[in-house]
């Protein structure tokens, strides 16, 4: 098994036309994806490299069952699109566009929360593949391999180089997921690691975060509680010059919490092996699990 | 992007934001016949550091004699490594009450927070600690209306001068609507006052959320102003994402998070970046030799480290950069490279038919920052 995708998953692509959907939806789909459908208001009927186009995610689905969306569009459409996919159908909306505006994407997530079922991926995010099954997003498939070990990141560059490290050692994964390191994310650590944590082909969780913000403190709560299953994190960010305070406001809200030594104490007295290098993550996660 | 205060006071404007008469002065020459506002006038240097005020950064003005003299002093004035060349003039007015208001988005809680407290005027995170109660605190949806009633029960709860409720309230949803509608990350109002002539908003702290920069045309007006340091000049006109620090050792890396990691991955190994600096996804050959230039003039680096995992970067590109950038010239410092992922292979092929005496190649993030720091010392 995996999370949240699989080879079931259909995914549309919104944005397929554009030059980056193009280029990924069809890397997708050699991976072997079912990417099934794409979008293009005005384009419908139209078709790319033999995905069919629709004019809206509604047609996409009644058309052609999908269940998972791919969004590449511009950062001033996204919250339409994003909404448009979970009120289409969409149980996943996997959002790999960057920059949106902080109101846009808080705006979207309490209308998707309040209203839909629909669970988000990103913003600003590499996506997700679950290797050997799909790919939906902008991940290099080519570092994965089929196994047992769950991966979430904040950041993609890193998510990609963690994965390389246990592919390297002949550690396999079962889902490698971006969360995104935008303000404010549509799934979380707690969100993924939950459900890693439910999954049965998943023996082990890599947890990679990095300073600012308290989702990692957050999810070091929640594994203390909540994980039986080995974790082992990194956090990037230990040496990096202290970021902008928002203000007063924001050094209330935030307190002594975001920096990199708070998020390693944390996870570290809530079970998980915090490693110091991102190469140590393969040796780690490979002791985790054979102990 | 944070703003400086008469920025911020400009959006009150724009806002129908209540605040003192005032006037902007960048050249002395402005005041030296009269100001049209009336004494007493208060004189604020504006910069971006706090504690301007203990810094002799804020004067009151009694007569045209006394606003020249401050303001000469003021002008000019380093306030923590900060020269002041703006002055803000504002009508001072009697304060009769000092409150305390801020929006910004709790990112824990994925809503927006309002922050309100009686005690206005002073240090807000020491009230925040000593008297937690005293700082009152309502989350909110972001697709959710903040209604009059909820506007009255915060200034009950944080026992506020009822006689002013009114406009408390007004001014209240006016600063939403310019947090929300003017994309902003964060406005802060301390204090918020009743005075003699009203309820008026006293100090800004505004910034301003930069990806909504297409939605208003003013914030790259606001942008021109805001004087960038001198070392990260180069990369910005660039399009590079580049921080001076204080070590030796040149870093060049793709995404925020693996750059982060870069710098920690040379301390580990006792040396000490001299960058941060992320050529971002999908560079291009371009991207890379103009980083290359960025950190030539920076006399102390040592030896450069690039350290790259190809995504939707692909390492071939990276590759012909560096050739590009280093072919045929005698390099001041050496420079480690580590390539992985995406086309890697034909990366390191590209390297190594291209050779030049400074150049090193390593297989792993951590024997690339050995290397770089060792050949730096």
């Amino acid at each position: 098994m995996s999370i949240l995708i699989d080879e079931n998953s259909r995914v549309v692509v919104q944005g397929l036309t554009g030059r980056e959907g193009q280029f990924h939806a069809l890397r997708n789909k050699a991976y072997g994806t079912n990417v099934v459908a794409g979008t293009r208001p005005g384009k419908g009927g139209e078709n790319v490299e033999g995905i069919p186009i629709f004019d809206t995610i509604k047609d996409a689905v009644s058309e052609t069952n999908a269940d998972v969306a791919l969004t590449f569009v511009p950062p001033s459409f996204a919250k339409e699109a994003v909404l448009e996919a979970a009120f289409g159908g969409c149980k996943l909306i996997v959002c790999i566009t960057e920059g949106i505006p902080a109101k846009d994407e808080a705006g979207m997530y309490d209308i998707l929360k309040k209203e839909t079922d629909s669970l988000l991926l990103g913003p600003n995010c590499p996506g997700l593949i679950s290797p050997g099954k799909a790919n939906v997003g902008i991940m290099p498939h080519e570092i994965t391999l089929p196994g047992n070990i769950g991966v979430v990141s904040r950041s993609g560059t890193l998510t990609y180089q963690a994965v390389h490290e246990l592919t390297k050692l002949n550690i396999g994964q079962s889902t490698c997921i971006g969360i995104g390191g935008d303000p404010v994310p549509g799934m979380s650590f707690i969100d993924v690691i939950e459900k890693f944590e439910k999954d049965d082909d998943t023996n082990g969780i890599v947890m990679i975060g990095e300073i600012g913000g308290t989702a990692e403190e957050e999810a070091a709560e929640y594994i203390k509680k909540n994980i039986s299953k080995p974790v082992v994190s990194y956090i990037a960010g230990v040496t990096a010059p202290p970021g902008k305070k928002m203000g007063h406001a924001g050094a209330i809200v935030s307190g002594n919490k975001g920096t990199a030594k708070v998020k390693i104490q944390e996870l570290t007295s809530a079970g998980a092996t915090v490693v110091k290098t991102p190469t140590e993550i393969g040796e780690a996660m490979k002791e985790a699990i054979s102990g | 992007m944070d703003l400086f205060e008469y920025q911020g006071k400009l959006l009150y404007k724009e806002f129908d934001i209540k605040h003192p008469n005032s006037k902007l002065v960048k050249n002395l020459i402005e005041i030296q016949e009269s100001v049209e506002l009336s004494y007493p006038i208060v004189v604020k240097a504006q910069v971006q550091v706090g504690g301007r005020g203990k810094a002799g950064g804020i004067k009151i003005a009694n007569n045209h004699e006394e606003l020249i003299k401050y303001s000469d002093e003021i002008m000019g004035m380093d306030i923590k490594g900060h020269i002041v060349e703006i002055l803000l003039l504002e009508e001072a007015s009697k304060i009769l009450e000092e409150y305390y208001i801020s929006f910004t988005l709790d990112r824990s809680e994925k809503k927006y927070l309002i922050m309100l407290s009686s005690k206005g005027g002073m240090d807000i995170e020491k009230v925040a600690e000593d008297n937690p109660d005293d700082l009152i605190k309502h989350h909110i949806g972001a697709s959710e209306e903040l209604t009059e009633d909820i506007i009255h029960e915060i200034i009950g709860k944080a026992k506020l001068n009822q006689e002013y409720t009114k406009s408390i309230t007004d001014i209240i949803q006016n600063l939403f609507l310019m947090f929300v509608k003017g994309d902003c990350d964060l406005v802060e109002v301390n204090p918020l006052a009743i005075t003699d002539a009203g309820v008026m908003a006293l100090d800004s702290k505004v910034a301003l959320d930069m990806n909504a920069k297409y939605k208003h045309s003013y914030f790259e007006d606001f942008e021109k102003e805001i004087p960038i340091p001198e070392s990260e000049k180069n990369a910005k006109e660039k399009g590079l994402n580049f921080i001076k620090l204080d070590g030796s050792v040149g870093i060049i890396g793709n995404g925020a998070g693996l750059v982060m990691s870069t710098l920690d991955v040379v301390a580990e190994n006792g040396g000490n970046a001299a960058n941060f600096l992320d050529i971002g996804g999908g560079a291009k050959a371009e991207t890379v030799s103009a980083a290359l230039e960025v950190l030539e003039a920076d006399k102390n680096v040592k030896s450069v480290l690039i350290n790259i995992f190809g995504g939707i970067t692909r390492c071939d590109l990276v590759a012909e950069g560096i050739v590009e950038a280093t072919k045929g010239k005698d390099l001041v410092w050496p420079i480690v490279i580590r390539l992985d992922g995406t086309n890697s292979s034909e990366g390191l092929e590209i390297l190594k038919n291209n050779p030049n005496e400074k150049i090193f190649i390593e297989e792993s993030m951590d024997s690339a920052a050995r290397l770089a720091v060792e050949r730096g010392a």
